[in-house]
């Protein structure tokens, strides 16, 4: 059974503040529901499947779906961090071309910014079955990214000033959204001059941490026909995990290898054809690793792909998170796909800010990465489209 | 990059902590005190498992073997962590974290200790080290070989 088109992107929401000190987690989880809804023209009523993940406080979508008034018959709880908003709207699809549901709510809030715990927090972890063999070196996040950073660099020649391109990039988007939390434009020298987190990445190579959240509405397509609003097409999908295989452990690629050509195939479309890409940045190496894995380049020459402005809107090679994504925008709950899917909805319907618009996007996909590309992660991929295919 | 600063002269040994020892992982860490490092290899297909568990990962067997291992082995990546750690590390940074390859195979997260952090490379020959958690076991870090 294909998916294809079978599900709208009806709704989206970016919660417009980096900092939230006086309002709780649930809270802002409901306000971008409702934000969503309202930009579909649908209202809590509607909803009848809820997707949430590791973020969502409590018992998960149980207290959520209670908090929020509810009323649904189908849940998803996936959890596969930063990816996991990705992966539900591909559930969510699923279930929509089986003829399960018609309208799927999907919501990510948190407030690390202003002092509130990571999704899960430890106690979440300590009970894995590799905790123990990994908990006693003092590897932050950072500094597993740092490795794969240093093992591309060894591999394949890849250079700091390399990793640096996609800062610039970003931070060029992001000068023109003014809810972005860092605005100003940053050159390559700038980020080198940053300083050293983890060898070899800099302050300027990591994504902001901020308060916030985002809501998706994904529609079957006879809901979408009823809507005023430009809905987007869900065209392909794929999602993976890898982790450390035993000991076999790859720094250099990502599970996107596996959910980029799942999803390019049933969209039935290439990489050459994709208009704008969304890609998750939680370190600039992230995002050299993600363009390679996905088929953007040959493995090793992501180096080479980032220059001369490639990623920079809109007429770089491939523009990319053109809201300033995680490095510079928005990275609510520690957590960049459900911001991803947002962006790459707004270039779609033509909605980004008019500087970096891309002319006639037609087709975009939007990735997600979560965990650690150390470790273990999840990859997710979805592309889609302008316009419904009827 | 230039950078001297020795890793954890100043601030002591790196932290340990207590491990989680399950019916699982119990050899695994009785060896650690006696400063060995045995794993869990596969009777079937030959696998050596990294981290120890009870069932082969890739053909499922529960035909395991603990075997140990040489101690010896390179460094696959690293990093030098300068900040974005929890508070008892702090003291001890910079710290280099890595992956190092056994000879054996297995690519294991670890730190190499007791080296000047800007001769840290990859490949660099490397031996297991020990540090005592207090609990009955040891965290299994690396240093230079010959150091
Ligand atoms: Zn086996």
């Amino acid at each position: 059974m294909t998916t294809s088109g079978a599900a709208h992107i009806a709704g989206v929401y970016e919660h417009p503040l980096r900092s939230i000190p006086d309002k709780t987690v649930p809270q802002i989880h409901a306000e971008v529901a409702i934000g969503a809804l309202a930009d579909a023209g649908l209202t809590m009523a509607d909803v009848d499947a809820y997707y949430s993940a590791g973020d969502a406080p409590g018992f998960g979508a149980l207290s959520m779906i209670d908090y929020l008034g509810l009323d649904v018959h189908h849940v998803d709880d996936t959890e596969t961090g930063g990816s996991s908003y990705l992966v539900h709207v591909r559930h969510a699809a699923q279930a929509i071309a089986a003829g399960h549901i018609d309208v799927a709510l999907i919501t990510l809030a948190g407030n690390p910014r202003s002092g509130g715990s990571g999704p899960g927090g430890s106690a979440r972890f300590a009970d894995a079955p590799e905790a123990s063999f990994e908990n006693f070196f003092g590897m932050g996040i950072i500094s597993g990214y740092a490795m794969a950073a240093r093992r591309h660099m060894y591999e394949f020649g890849t250079t700091s000033a390399d990793l640096a391109e996609i800062k610039v990039a970003a931070s060029t988007h992001a000068q023109h959204n003014p809810d972005a939390f860092l605005r100003d434009v940053v050159t390559v020298d700038q980020v080198l001059e940053s300083r050293l987190i983890s060898d070899p990445l800099h302050l300027l190579d990591a994504c902001v941490v901020t308060d916030g959240g985002g809501a998706l509405v994904v529609v079957s397509e006879d809901v979408a026909r009823q809507l005023d609003r430009h809905t987007i097409p869900v065209l392909g999908g794929g999602e993976a995990i890898k982790g450390t295989r035993a000991g076999r452990v790859d720094l250099t690629h990502t599970a996107a290898v596996v959910s980029g050509p799942a999803a390019f195939a049933e969209a039935g479309v290439t990489p050459a054809d994709i208009d704008y890409a969304s890609i998750y940045d939680s370190f600039t190496i992230t995002v050299l690793v993600t363009l390679e894995d996905l088929g953007f380049c040959e493995k090793g020459k992501g180096g080479e792909f980032v220059r001369d402005g490639a990623l920079q809107a809109p007429f770089g090679r491939l523009p990319f998170n053109t809201d300033g994504g995680g490095l510079c925008n928005n990275h609510p709950a520690n957590r960049g796909g459900m911001t991803k899917v947002i962006e790459a909805v707004r270039q779609l319907r033509g909605e980004a800010h008019p500087a970096v618009q891309v002319p006639d996007c037609e087709l975009a996909l939007a990735h997600g990465t979560g965990g650690s590309m150390a470790t273990r992660l999840g990859s997710a991929t979805l592309i889609l489209g302008r316009e419904a295919r009827r | 990059m230039t950078d001297t600063t020795p890793t954890t002269d100043g601030a002591g040994p790196l932290p340990t902590g207590e491990p989680w020892v399950t019916h699982e992982t119990k050899p695994y860490w009785d060896a650690t005190a006696e400063g060995r490092l045995d794993l869990p290899c596969c009777t079937v297909c030959d696998l050596v498992i990294w981290y120890p568990r009870a069932i082969c990962p890739d053909c499922h067997t529960s035909e395991v073997e603990w075997r140990t291992m040489s101690g010896r082995g390179t460094v696959h990546s690293f990093t030098i962590t300068r900040a974005g750690v929890s508070r008892k590390w702090r003291e001890h940074l910079p710290i280099v974290v890595a992956y190092v390859q056994l000879e054996e195979g297995p690519i294991v997260l670890t730190n190499i200790v007791d080296v000047d952090p800007a001769t840290v490379a990859i490949d660099m020959a490397v031996t297991a080290v020990f540090h005592d958690t207090g609990h009955g076991n040891a965290i299994l870090r690396f240093t230079a070989t010959g150091s």
